[in-house]
């Protein structure tokens, strides 16, 4: 490879003496990027603008399809009157209740879960600086579960009615997330990646020993029913009561980390470099572990611990849009959200009546497509 | 702009790695930092970019004091170009250069014109055009510590200090990166390991033993044979450049050992 110019030094060595102009060569102002930034640019937006339009189909279609079909067509109809407050006919109620009170929350939830969790995933890469992080590395899913299954078997926090065992979650999940926070940070308040990804995995370990020991002396067998629920997830609990609060949180947090991209960026150049260019990494790793423990969260208390999707989709979503953290968390949570509600469709429509568990599905698929664009493009994450 | 460490002492688990340290570089000097293994140089350097703190001691930038400053406004002041080069992520040549405008961004907010063409004109000064993009963890590691240094000339800095930029880089990358460095007007802080690319590239060279200096002043005030049998341990002639004059050293390998 051809070496660097040093032909104009002897005209920079004159701009030492007495110019003004920047250490960079400012003499030197070509045209500016009129190639590549521009397409990187004017892609992402085309592909987020695709991925939208794929999301609102594929919303429309999964929210007609079930046990009891109804066309797009009718859908959309169904769904007009709901919004605009309109009339359905008597004969349409049954399909109406189906269609507005049951399925409509369930694949909305699943969208912004899928979103959410694509989001997280990123962050939680981004911040433990390691490709095989996910949302649960902080032992959030474990965390989660251990919450709801003590919520039922003592039966507190009953004032809170059906949420009662999602609040359970939410606060193990949480409480997990801080107690690998508290655990990792160093007495002089630095945090590093690999303490985090290793105290948070020998917690979750602890915490299944936890749940296994509250199985094992559970009086019944609905303990098992809801550990089997919370690890493997679901959205057959979704309702118009939940539905805002998990929207709301997931669409804030992705804000948010969007604002943040370019600080991730930086944090991708090692700890000292970040520094050097004004990103502090150890608050920036707070800030992301505080945000993606409450996103995560709410998600689990919401819908459980889906797995693989916030592993692999920032994986997926690199390879077609590059690393920039900016395009990334852009197309990563539409991408996620239009995954996740195939992926809910196919779970309570392939052996129905029953429901598949979200985590095989999302293995089944996730998997094989993975391995194909993994092996189709070279892809690297902290060199080979 | 001036550089100026006075009585910089960093002290980690009881041992001071950096011990009263007092060194300045006037506006747009080349100084070096030259010592044996351990002697505290990358330590020193990192009190400047912020990535570490000194329990005494100033660090002032044109008279004022670094410490003092956000992180974000030092960026603005100090690029550096550390000794970890790694990068996690297959961003491209022309990503990483663009991420040394930073310290200056606020939010998403892209880059403005102007700074798109101090991203070309960097890459160009360092013969990256034809790799804009190319993904960093493809390229050899010479290629990506001219990445790295273009990153840091992005940056705009009034000072630039830099952690053995010559590593991983052949002779003539080692000797055009020096020559670079002479030419931007910006204040240089460089730790180099070799004496002769020192004696070559700097106005004034500082000497550190066990986190002290030792020595400082013009190459040919600092390095003598003396001083190098003492603080490095090895046996040195010094000879004058046949063409600039100043000190090259010629080491005779000890059959001894």
């Amino acid at each position: 490879m051809a070496g660097w110019s040093v032909g104009r030094a002897g005209a920079a060595t004159a701009e030492k003496a007495g110019g003004h102009a920047p250490a960079s060569a400012a003499e030197d102002t070509g045209p500016p990027g009129a190639g590549s930034s521009v397409r990187q640019n004017a892609a992402p937006l085309l592909l987020c603008a695709a991925l939208l339009l794929a999301l609102a189909l594929s919303v429309l279609l999964a929210i007609g399809l079930g046990p009891a079909a109804v066309p797009p067509g009718e859908t959309a109809r169904l769904l007009w009157a709901a919004v605009t407050g309109g009339s359905v006919s008597a004969d349409t109620g049954p399909t109406y209740q189906i269609v507005w009170e049951i399925r409509t929350p369930r694949v909305l939830l699943a969208a912004f879960v899928g979103a959410g969790l694509s989001a997280v995933g990123v962050a939680m890469q981004s911040m433990v600086r390691n490709a095989l992080a996910d949302p649960y590395v902080l032992g959030v899913s474990s965390g989660a579960g251990v919450g709801a299954v003590s919520v039922s078997l003592v039966g507190g926090l009953a004032g809170l009615g059906i949420y009662a065992m999602s609040a359970g979650a939410f606060v193990g999940a949480l409480a997990a997330a801080l107690l690998v926070y508290a655990a990792s940070v160093a007495r002089g308040g630095g945090l590093a990646p690999l303490r985090l990804v290793l105290t948070g995995v020998s917690l979750s370990f602890a915490l299944q020993a936890v749940m296994g020991v509250l199985i094992y002396f559970a009086p019944n067998s609905e303990a098992t029913a809801t550990l089997l629920y919370w690890t493997m997830g679901g959205f057959g609990a979704a309702s118009w009561g939940t539905l805002p609060l998990v929207a709301a949180v997931v669409v804030l947090g992705c804000a948010l980390l969007h604002r943040w991209s370019r600080s991730m960026d930086v944090m991708a150049l090692g700890d000292e470099t970040a520094a050097s260019l004004g990103v502090h990494p150890d608050r920036q790793r707070q800030r992301l572990l505080l945000l993606a423990g409450l996103v995560t969260g709410v998600m689990v208390a919401a819908s459980g611990a889906i797995s693989f999707v916030g592993l692999v989709m920032p994986h997926v979503v690199r390879l077609v849009v590059g690393a920039s953290h900016r395009r990334v968390l852009l197309v990563a949570p539409l991408a996620g959200a239009v995954l996740m509600v195939w992926v809910d469709l196919l779970a309570r429509t392939v052996v129905a009546p029953r429901e598949l568990p979200l985590g095989v599905i999302t293995a089944l698929v996730g998997v094989p497509v993975f391995m194909v664009l993994m092996r189709r493009r070279a892809y690297v994450f902290g060199g080979r | 702009m001036e550089l100026e460490l006075t009585e910089l002492t960093v002290r980690i688990k009881g041992r001071a790695l950096v011990d009263r340290l007092s060194l300045r570089a006037g506006a747009g000097e080349v100084v070096g930092l030259v010592g044996p293994n351990g002697s505290g140089k990358s330590t020193a350097l990192r009190c400047v970019y912020g990535a570490l703190r000194p329990i005494s001691g100033t660090v002032l930038a044109g008279g004022e004091d670094l410490r003092a400053l956000p992180l974000r406004e030092r960026a603005r002041r100090v690029a550096a170009l550390t000794q970890d080069g790694s990068v996690d992520l297959d961003f491209t040549v022309e990503e990483v250069v663009a991420l040394g405008r930073a310290p200056h961004q606020r939010g998403t907010q892209a880059l403005s014109v102007r700074e798109q063409g101090l991203v070309r004109a960097a890459m160009r000064r360092l013969d990256l055009l034809a790799l804009a993009d190319r993904g960093v963890l493809t390229l050899s590691g010479g290629e990506r510590q001219r990445v790295l240094v273009a990153r840091a000339l992005v940056q705009e800095p009034e000072i630039i200090v830099l952690d053995e930029p010559t590593n991983h880089l052949d002779i003539r990358h080692q000797i055009e990166l020096l020559s670079l460095l002479r030419g931007t007007r910006a204040t240089v802080l460089v730790v180099l390991h070799d004496l002769n690319l020192a004696a070559a590239a700097c106005d004034r060279i500082g000497v550190l033993r066990g986190g002290a200096l030792v020595a400082a002043g013009t190459p040919r005030e600092v390095l003598t044979a003396e001083l190098v049998a003492d603080v490095f341990k090895v046996a040195a002639r010094i000879v004058p450049h046949p063409e600039t004059g100043g000190p090259q050293l010629l080491y005779t390998l000890n059959p001894s050992v």
